[in-house]
């Protein structure tokens, strides 16, 4: 029993916490928000060359790390600045994917996916797959000039500014199979494809993904196998979002704690109203449960798929809850300054509000967790 | 980072399955399991098999008994015995009075009290509550005056635990009127045969008797048993509320009764289906064990953190999060059983009973228990209390 990073990941903690603190701004992080790509290439590539995209992906692909200690470690300092720049997108779902179905026959591209030189995105959600990752309706034929691809695939993180898509279609199957699923690599910019972009709610970046008949430039593994390796890839995401809230989490606290102590009402700070301590113990409370649910996810990254499933979906749950209350209380226990646009506060508020959204929600994952402690 | 127990931690634990199985009955456990209120001989027997086996008195130093466990032992410890339905250690001599004197007491004291505790001469009861003090302790009112060569103690005591049972009490008492409340205030250790001590039974809401009211009219104690310095109390009380928190989260017991509720909830059927499959209840029960999967990581992670010593204000956590998660498997548990819940039998909870019950005789305590464990979030500071504490000692507000 030991709840102590090892020192490799420690430094890369504190590498990355430097960074984010010395680089990456709250008034920064706004202006590569809103900037063209949505984030900024100079800092995904500044970040790729201290290491973090390589501490993502293990050694067997070239990386150093990618178990889910290392991407815990990661993706809290990632939430503590609420960067932007597609480390999820790129190097977790879309070079996890590319590592499972295709590490030998795809090493070039995650050696690059690793050093930032391209950005993959994985489109993979459909209109009518809500947050069910077997519900695949696009479909994949095979031709004398090998396979093509039509479907439309939603919020598919960063697929603007990706260099190549990881998409998902049906080789063969019910629209529900688990079997029958592919994963195929396509040029964003050849024919056939066409991608809609649009900012999200938090201020993120994401795409629908139009596909007629766009040729794919190749199948990862064989066909029809690909579901274990999305679920394992999506489990990998969702201990990075979960580390990611737990890092927003700390920033709501310490930037409500703050306020508590510094304004004043009725003559003393508002920190010392009872009302608001109890309310300020419980974010504290969830925040400690929280933690414990990442290390439980992270830890069991690499268990076998009933109790790796398990802790991931627990987490994401809990997480869902603890973040929509840490959110919610935040904003309250500050009052109308919480309101605006110009306060940092806010912004974090609706990351994680949002990120109960992508890869599955609260309700989503109890019903997993129910299935998988059966 | 490494959630697993290490070799010696795994060795340790299979030491305390091998005690359980061999020295604690099945009948005991089953008594426990099934909520029965346990007899003092029974309560007894289960400190006379841990004192055998040297484990009664976990943090004492072993030069007084003790075995000196690490937090991660006693964590160990508490998980196994309550997921094997043992009896709890009464915490009154052995984890409340035995630090206090072990830290503050003379060697006399030491000498004399600590052996007695350890053989079960004597069943101690704490004398803290008062009805006008209750979460503001200090504001204690019983008193106890010099007089000559010993102390007259005047006043009442409440809520004291299997108070019933006891030849001793330690007592928060006043000394003095001076300066601020806490700091008026002596720990005296007193004999419950001493004339003008009087023991009288609260019922509780579900029909048991575990605590008591106890009245002091002109109670002489000598003065060797003062622990420590007059008026300094206070500081060995405060001392003794945040020793032995490492088994406050109450995790073990939660794990008990969780799967308890699962074995109801699978005999139990709704719409001719197993309660446990119906999405609805399914869900209630997997929220909660979410939160306890979590718990028990939070749990060590104190526990971890607190190494040899004792976690602070951290602990008023564990307490906190702890209690809710076990009321609300008491909750469900009570709900699982849909109208079997209702019959009330009094006779069941006797030693004897053996006739008919219209439900199934582990439907019967549930109910009952439901309602005698909302003192969980009340008894020994009450969460409220606990948010107090930590918005202070943690949170600097």
């Amino acid at each position: 029993m030991d709840f102590n990073h090892t020192e490799d990941r420690r430094m890369l903690q504190d590498t990355l916490a430097r960074y984010v603190r010395e680089q990456y701004s709250h008034d920064v992080r706004m202006d590569v928000a809103q900037s063209d790509n949505g984030y900024s290439t100079d800092h995904y590539n500044a970040l790729c060359e201290l290491g973090i995209a390589g501490a993502l992906l293990p050694e067997s692909v070239g990386g150093f790390g990618g178990a889910g200690h290392d991407l815990a470690v990661v993706f809290e300092q990632l939430g503590r600045g609420l960067v932007v720049e597609p480390f999820l997108a790129s190097a977790v779902l879309g070079a996890r994917l590319l590592s499972t179905l295709a590490a030998d026959t795809q090493a070039d591209l995650i050696t690059a996916a690793i050093d930032g030189s391209k950005k993959l995105a994985f489109a993979h959600a459909e209109t009518d797959s809500r947050y069910e990752l077997n519900r695949v309706a696009a479909t994949a034929t095979s031709g004398a000039d090998g396979w093509e691809l039509s479907g439309h695939k939603v919020l598919a993180l960063n697929a603007d500014s990706a260099d190549v898509l990881l998409v998902s279609a049906r080789t063969a199957g019910d629209v529900d199979s688990e079997t029958g699923i592919s994963v195929f690599l396509i040029d964003p910019k050849t024919a056939g494809v066409e991608i809609k972009s649009y900012p999200t709610v938090d201020g993120y970046r994401a795409a629908d993904v139009v596909l007629n008949g766009a040729k794919a430039d190749a199948i990862l593994g064989s066909a029809g196998d690909a579901y274990a390796a999305i679920e394992s890839s999506v489990a990998a995401g969702v201990v990075a979002l979960c580390a990611e809230a737990l890092g927003a989490m700390e920033v709501c606290k310490e930037t409500t704690l703050e306020y508590l102590q510094t304004r004043k009402q009725f003559g003393v700070p508002i920190g010392k109203f009872q009302a608001l301590q109890h309310r300020m113990v419980d974010v504290l409370i969830e925040i400690e449960q929280a933690r414990s649910a990442v290390i439980n996810a992270a830890g069991n990254l690499e268990a076998d798929r009933r109790t790796r499933e398990r802790h991931v979906s627990a987490a994401k749950n809990l997480i869902g809850r603890a973040a929509r209350l840490v959110a919610e209380e935040s904003i309250q226990m500050h009052g109308g300054i919480a309101m605006t646009w110009e306060y940092s506060l806010p912004h974090y508020a609706k990351r994680l509000i949002m990120l109960d959204h992508l890869l599955g929600d609260t309700d989503h994952h109890l019903e997993r967790f129910i299935r998988f402690s059966r | 980072m490494d959630l697993n127990y290490n070799t010696q931690e795994n060795a340790f634990r299979n030491e305390v399955r091998a005690f359980i199985q061999n020295d604690v009955p099945q009948a005991l456990r089953d008594k426990v399991s099934a909520q029965k209120p346990l007899t003092k001989a029974e309560m007894e027997s289960y400190h006379a098999a841990l004192n055998a086996r040297g484990w009664l008195a976990q943090s004492w130093p072993e030069e007084y008994g003790g075995c000196n466990w690490d937090a991660v032992q006693k964590h160990i410890f508490d998980e196994e015995c309550a997921a094997a339905g043992c009896p709890r250690i009464i915490p009154f001599g052995v984890n409340m009075l035995g630090p206090v004197l072990l830290k503050f007491g003379d060697e006399a004291q030491r000498r004399h009290f600590l052996p007695r505790i350890l053989d079960g001469t004597d069943w101690w009861c704490q004398g803290y509550s008062e009805p006008g003090a209750g979460s503001d302790l200090a504001s204690l009112k019983t008193r106890a005056v010099r007089d000559g060569n010993h102390y007259v103690v005047n006043g009442q005591k409440t809520w004291t635990t299997l108070g019933q049972h006891a030849d001793w009490i330690f007592c928060l008492v006043r000394t003095s009127t001076e300066g601020k409340p806490q700091s008026g205030i002596s720990f005296l250790l007193i004999d419950m045969k001493t004339p003008g001590i009087e023991v009288r039974p609260i019922k509780l809401l579900d029909g048991t008797a575990e605590v008591n009211e106890i009245f002091f009219d002109n109670v002489i104690v000598p003065p060797e048993n003062l622990v420590g310095e007059e008026n300094m109390g206070w500081t060995y009380a405060k001392y003794l509320l945040t020793h032995e928190r490492t088994g406050i989260a109450g995790v073990g017991f939660a794990m008990n009764n969780l799967d308890h509720l699962k074995t109801i909830a699978t005999a139990h059927k709704k719409n001719g289906r197993p309660l446990i499959e119906d999405p609805l209840f399914a869900a209630r029960i997997a929220n909660v064990e979410i939160d306890l999967e979590a718990m028990k990581t939070t749990n060590l992670r104190v526990v971890a953190a607190a190494g040899e010593g004792a976690p602070g204000a951290e602990s008023s956590m564990l307490k906190i999060k702890g209690t809710v998660i076990r009321q609300e498997i008491n909750d469900l548990l009570r709900r699982a059983l849909g109208p079997a819940a209702v019959p009330y039998v009094e006779e069941y909870f006797a030693d004897s009973f053996d006739d008919e019950l219209p439900v199934p005789d582990y439907a019967m305590p549930i109910a009952s228990h439901y309602f005698n464990e909302r003192k969980i979030s009340i008894y020994g500071g009450s969460n409220e209390i606990q948010r107090g504490i930590i918005s202070k000692m943690i949170l600097g507000l």
